[in-house]
């Protein structure tokens, strides 16, 4: 067990506790809160990947801005400052056993693959991953066109979202 | 890097599957909400672990999780302000009730 | 490499050789190492914040007029240490109803979220946490981490005074985080890299203060606003909302969220240090030795600071809807204006002589202020039309009134 692995258990142990505290906790800020935790163990994630650039925004767009969004979206629906009753549907021993079935599907499948158990070539000491993911969002032989469409979708989202929440 | 790339797929199809769980089994409509973020990052740790375990010159991995990040914060805003309106409407935010177009 | 020359390093080879002396591996030394300079970093930080409770006093007291503490040991030095002696025997309450580990958890993730910041402040050429190459970008999450401690401290207060305070004050910070960002690209754009250090080493011919004055001064207007110091404090007015999200937070809980706002205040003056005026440089003298380097850095920092206090204690404050509208509808797009000169010009410009490209980038700056300036006097000037063609019009009505 190299000090890497080790890392990557204790962060992946993290991440999914989280997880599962996102989808079965009884208050809703409680849950909001998790997902953060969550969140946040994906960015490291990205930096245990060597993704620099991603684990940034990560924190910025997720937990700076999307996490908020649903903690403002958690404390402006509520009647009362407690949540009662059961939180999960009358059915949702069917849910979990779907989700089971989910996950040991996708294993099965995925191991299948013939690139399923290789180990990731170093990177070069001289690569300049972030110049090049930059180049790459702006090249117009590389992907300037989803690039140019996503900040469409956003302004389109942007206006949309306005639009909806104004009191008329 | 000595980890194998089936611990990042077998760790993104956990969070899959647990995002699955929240969408279909919670009342509230931003618990809901919620699991569909877990799914979008389990998306995300898949595409830069390809990334990172091919071509580390090939951007095609990195790019399409800065999209998704995209789409994902898109989808939230209009999301939370269609529940937030409804909860002006209907004073309700739990799933089961907004059932008004059920034939 | 003597100590002069590369302090960090001298220190930690010499840390290491002791290490290895008693026998450990080479691995276990390096993080021990590694360690200790992360427990040094942060010892630094937090003196500092002591230092900065005592120059707010004394700073406050000058601005109006009178002396300060003065008491306390020679001018008042020993001031702080009596101030955190009263906070740490306080009562440490708990209101009812509050969620314990929400509650406990928000003043320590507010401080943390300002320490995570020391990382990437350099001191000096050598001197630094660690040279991240996203490490503007990560001055921002930093910030977003602090708005997340914020609105948990609102909540778990269970207390609806606090809760409003919270959620204003995280609308501020998320709205002019946008301008932030823009202006930040700025300095990236003249740079052409993220990384601190970069921007630095960039500055060695023309600060960017020379090259960009109107980009200083709208980031220095969203620092404060992120800051939450007047005059954009509507979070802590005691005559508005009696002390905002921190109301039921009494004791060292209440020091720690003090600490960590001044502590703030001094990183992001810090930082427009770095990012606009040139950080550790001093006119080449810090070729010589990076202690030099430290002393520049710490003192443009200290005038940054100085220049955010005295915004905070001569302004009067700034109402919530006139802060929002202020950002969304003057400073964002303003933001925009300058960041798409900025491109332009550094790209038109790139082969030209350094004063053609400096004079044309100042002079293009001061355009877009006066441009502003008569714009903002234009509509002002109709606006007074308006109300005046009211008034004529009201006593067009009456005209037998006369005089009450």
């Amino acid at each position: 067990m190299t000090a890497e692995q080790i890392i990557f258990l204790i962060v992946a142990a993290g991440i999914v506790g989280s997880a599962l505290m996102v989808v079965t906790t009884r208050k809703l800020i409680h849950a909001a809160l998790w997902l953060v935790a969550a969140l946040f163990g994906v960015a490291i994630l990205y930096a245990i990947l060597q993704a620099g650039f991603l684990v940034v925004v990560q924190v910025v767009v997720y937990i700076g801005a999307i996490a908020i969004l649903f903690i403002f979206a958690v404390m402006l629906t509520r009647r009362e400052l407690r949540d009662q009753g059961p939180q999960v549907r009358k059915g949702w021993w069917v849910a979990g056993l779907l989700g089971v079935l989910t996950f040991a599907g996708l294993s099965f499948i995925v191991s299948q693959w013939e690139g399923f158990s290789k180990l990731a070539a170093e990177i070069p000491a001289d690569a300049d991953t972030l110049g090049s993911l930059a180049t790459a969002l702006v090249s117009p032989n590389a992907y300037v066109l989803p690039f140019e469409v996503a900040s469409v979708l956003l302004l389109a989202a942007l206006i949309g979202a306005v639009y909806v929440a104004v009191k008329k | 890097m000595s980890i194998p790339l089936s611990w990042f797929l077998i760790l993104s199809a956990a969070l899959f599957s647990i995002g699955l769980f929240g969408v279909l089994a919670r009342k509230n409509a931003i618990a809901i909400l919620l699991g569909i973020e877990l799914m979008l990052n389990a998306v995300n740790i898949n595409l830069v672990a390809f990334w990172r375990y091919g071509t580390i010159a090939e951007m095609a991995g990195q790019v399409f999780a800065i999209i998704v990040f995209a789409v994902a914060a898109a989808e939230v805003a209009v999301g939370l302000a269609l529940i937030i309106s409804v909860y002006r409407q209907r004073n309700t935010v739990v799933a089961d009730d907004l059932d008004l177009m059920k034939w | 490499m003597t100590f002069w020359n590369d302090p960090i390093n001298f220190i930690a080879k010499w840390l290491m050789d002791v290490f290895s002396g008693w026998g450990m591996g080479e691995v276990l030394a390096y993080v021990i190492t590694a360690v200790i300079g992360i427990v040094v970093l942060i010892l630094f930080s937090m003196g500092l914040a002591i230092f900065l409770v005592w120059v707010e006093r004394k700073v406050v007291a000058r601005f109006q007029d009178r002396v300060g503490p003065n008491r306390l040991g020679p001018f008042g030095l020993v001031q702080p240490f009596a101030d955190i002696i009263k906070l740490i025997i306080k009562e440490d309450l708990t209101p009812a109803g509050a969620d314990k580990f929400i509650y406990n958890l928000a003043p320590v993730m507010a401080l943390g979220s300002v320490i995570l910041l020391w990382a990437v402040l350099p001191l000096a050429s050598n001197i630094y946490g660690t040279d991240l190459n996203v490490a503007v970008l990560y001055l921002v999450a930093a910030g977003a981490l602090g708005t997340l401690a914020i609105i948990m401290a609102g909540w778990a207060s269970n207390n609806k005074y606090a809760l409003l305070g919270a959620f204003r004050m995280v609308a501020t910070m998320i709205s002019y985080e946008v301008p932030m960002v823009v202006t930040l690209l700025i300095p990236t754009i003249l740079a052409g890299t993220m990384s601190i250090q970069g921007i630095t080493q960039a500055q060695g011919g023309l600060w960017f203060f020379i090259l960009s004055p109107l980009g200083a001064l709208i980031f220095l207007i969203s620092a404060i606003a992120e800051l939450g110091r007047a005059p954009f404090d509507l979070n802590e007015a005691e005559s508005e909302i009696i002390a905002g999200f921190h109301i039921e937070y009494s004791g060292m809980k209440f020091g720690l969220f003090y600490a960590g706002e001044l502590l703030h205040a001094f990183t992001f003056g810090g930082f427009v240090a770095i990012l606009f005026f040139g950080g550790w440089r001093f006119f080449g003298l810090e070729q010589y030795s990076p202690l030099i380097g430290v002393v520049a850095f710490l003192a443009k920092a200290l005038f940054g600071y100085w220049v955010i206090m005295w915004i905070k204690y001569t302004m009067p404050r700034i109402r919530i809807d006139h802060m929002l509208a202020f950002t969304w509808k003057f400073l964002t797009p303003l933001a925009f204006v300058l960041l798409m000169v900025t491109a332009l010009l550094h790209k038109l410009l790139a082969g030209a002589e350094t004063w053609i490209y400096a004079s044309s980038l100042f002079l293009a700056n001061i355009m877009i202020g006066w441009i502003t300036v008569e714009i903002l006097r234009a509509v002002g000037r109709r606006q007074r039309k308006a109300e005046e063609h009211k008034f004529e019009d009201v006593h067009a009505l009456h005209p037998a009134e006369g005089h009450h």
